[in-house]
């Protein structure tokens, strides 16, 4: 079953945010990201949903300027990623996978380095640094070392960092995993208010079904490096009957994963966030 | 545990409209290295002040070079220095280069580090040329060094060893020592690129920093080497860097334009390899 059709409405649109046009990437012999053609409008909030070593992070590395593509292409807002990496990583927020906070720096200093790097000009700084903390509940915590803070503190640092060049797009990687149910609610809530305030675009993976159900205008249902279906969450429930979940939307796309042989991509991750943990710890 | 609720975003952060903005002149470029490697050289003082013991607990093994073998050596006079200074004089230019050394080395492991903990892989999404990442981190390891230095000219001074007052040569001095650094840093970080994993870079770093100790003029003249041992002294960059120190500090007669000219270049060439591997790092 092919559920591409959703994506042509915004693909027609000259102002796209993200278009990948047969994204391939491969880790030695193993094809991680296989021909993957992907289009996301401006101001949308899009899912990458799928299992364990789909290719999700693999996909949004290339698009993160990080990965170079063995074939294929990526434009962001119409830029082309490999021709004009800087002028991407300009308008571009990353919340990678990894909790991921210089531990050796308080909250004030990470935030400070990253508007640095964005070159916020020095009046506005130290306000904007101030306004990004507090927007995410940390002034308090501001001075204190960052490998002092809880696993849901760094998420709300990094996204602090990553919204202090106030990105055009907001790219993020599992942001809400390992955080407790309150504090998803807090990043959530927060995204939803830049959305509606700046018109930012913003793509992200989840393995929490019911955020991406209650967040995402669209959804794109990943499995073994390519894009199974694409559509609103509740379109794609629809064409699977009344009272279908995004649960079982995404059982019936990628259910062939559960079964199989365990992905190596999990045992990566798990180790280099513990590593990252332990650094953080 | 509370959270607070979220605060509205700040009012400046708006998104602009329209294409993205256009490619950078040679001149913005240059602006931007500037400005990406006073960055990294404030993060660098700013961990320097987070943690300070680690500036007292390095000084402990200059300290000891100079009290324990400088002293003996001083003594059994079995080294001959130039003009025949002291041997603790001659000797302290070395120590001085050995620590920025001991320092710079580790920003190969302090890398891959970072990139195991993914600090790496968001700097690498910002607008930050490569380059200016390396030559940034290049030169807050120089910081670190200069720093640190201050430590091993206050023992040398406290030892009895006359170091110049003369401040255009302190400065020449610090320079030559920011960059001995920051060559060093470059080269620990280039063989972070091959090495790729933590494990193998701890053995490399460790497999080469004393060779390069030996091998240069850091602890006696290059006269008294054996001959093959002349040969890698005279392309070791830390033997122009030495020189370089004892000839600005203690007045020994140096071919300062030379010791430059080969830290300046080896630094550049440093700058570049380490560059090129960066992506290389970030994708593992
Ligand atoms: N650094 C790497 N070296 C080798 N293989 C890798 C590497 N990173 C990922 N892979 C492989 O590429 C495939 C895709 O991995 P990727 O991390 O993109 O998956 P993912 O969809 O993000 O999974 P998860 O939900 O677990 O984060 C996996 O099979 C994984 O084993
Ligand atoms: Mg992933």
């Amino acid at each position: 079953m092919t559920t591409e059709s959703t994506v042509t409405t915004s693909a027609t649109t000259v102002d796209e945010a993200v278009r990948c046009t047969g994204l391939t990437y491969r880790f030695g012999a193993q094809v991680a990201v296989n021909e993957l053609d992907l289009a996301i409008g401006p101001g949308e909030m899009f899912g990458l949903l799928g299992p364990n070593g789909a290719g999700k992070t693999t996909t949004i590395r290339m698009l993160t300027t990080l990965l170079k593509p063995a074939a294929g292409s990526i434009s962001v807002f119409g830029t082309d990623v490999a021709a004009h990496p800087m002028r991407v990583r300009r308008v571009l927020g990353y919340v990678p996978q990894a909790l991921s906070a210089d531990a050796n720096l308080t909250g004030q200093e990470n935030v400070e380095l990253f508007a640095r790097l964005f070159d916020v000009p020095r009046k506005v700084r130290k306000a904007r640094v101030a306004g990004a903390l507090e927007a995410m509940g940390l002034t308090e915590a501001a001075t204190r070392l960052a490998g002092t803070y809880s696993g849901g503190m760094i998420r709300r640092l990094e996204l602090a960092q990553a919204l202090i060049n106030a990105p055009r797009l907001l790219v993020l990687d599992e942001p809400t995993v390992g955080l407790d149910p309150i504090a998803r609610g807090v990043v959530w809530e927060y995204i939803a208010r830049l959305r509606a305030s700046h018109g930012m675009t913003v793509l992200m993976t989840t393995h929490y079904m019911d955020e991406a159900d209650a967040n995402c205008d669209r959804v794109s249902l990943m499995h073994r490096g390519k894009i199974r279906a694409t559509g609103s969450p509740a379109g794609l429930k629809g064409t699977l009957g009344d009272g279908a979940t995004l649960d079982d939307v995404f059982r019936h796309y990628t259910g062939d994963a559960l079964g199989g042989t365990p992905e190596e991509g999990g045992i990566r991750d798990v180790r280099r966030a513990r590593r990252t943990a332990r650094r953080l710890g | 545990m509370t959270y607070a609720a979220p605060g509205a975003p700040p009012a400046d952060l708006a998104s602009t409209a329209g294409p993205l903005g256009v490619a950078d002149g040679p001149l913005a470029y240059l602006a931007r290295l500037a400005s990406r490697v006073i960055a990294l050289c404030w993060v660098e003082l700013r961990k320097i002040r987070h943690d300070r013991t680690e500036l007292y607990t390095r000084a402990i093994q200059p300290a000891l070079w100079l009290i324990i073998y400088g002293e003996v050596f001083t003594h059994v006079r079995a080294i001959p220095t130039p003009k025949g200074i002291p041997y603790l004089a001659f000797l302290a230019p070395g120590i001085l280069a050995q620590s920025a050394l001991f320092i710079a080395i580790f920003y190969g492991i302090q890398i891959i580090w970072e990139r195991d903990a993914g600090v790496l892989t968001k700097l690498m999404v910002t607008p930050t040329p490569r380059a200016a990442l390396i030559t940034g981190k290049a030169f807050a390891s120089g910081v670190r060094s200069l720093i640190q230095g201050v430590a091993v000219v206050i023992i040398a001074a406290l030892l009895g060893v006359s170091l110049t007052a003369n401040p255009l040569k302190l400065l020449a001095a610090a320079i030559i020592l920011m960059l001995g650094s920051a060559f060093f840093a470059c080269l620990s970080m280039t063989i972070a690129g091959l090495a790729v994993s933590r494990d193998r870079l701890m053995g490399i770093g460790q497999a080469i920093t004393m060779p390069l100790f030996f091998s240069s003029s850091a602890l006696y003249p290059a006269s008294i080497m054996p001959g093959w041992l002349q040969v890698i002294s005279a392309v070791n960059p830390l033997t122009y860097e030495v020189e370089a120190l004892r000839g600005l500090l203690i007045g020994v007669p140096a071919t300062l334009w030379l010791d430059t000219l080969v830290l300046t270049g080896s630094t550049v060439a440093g700058i570049t390899a380490a560059s090129l591997l960066l992506n290389r790092l970030a994708s593992r």
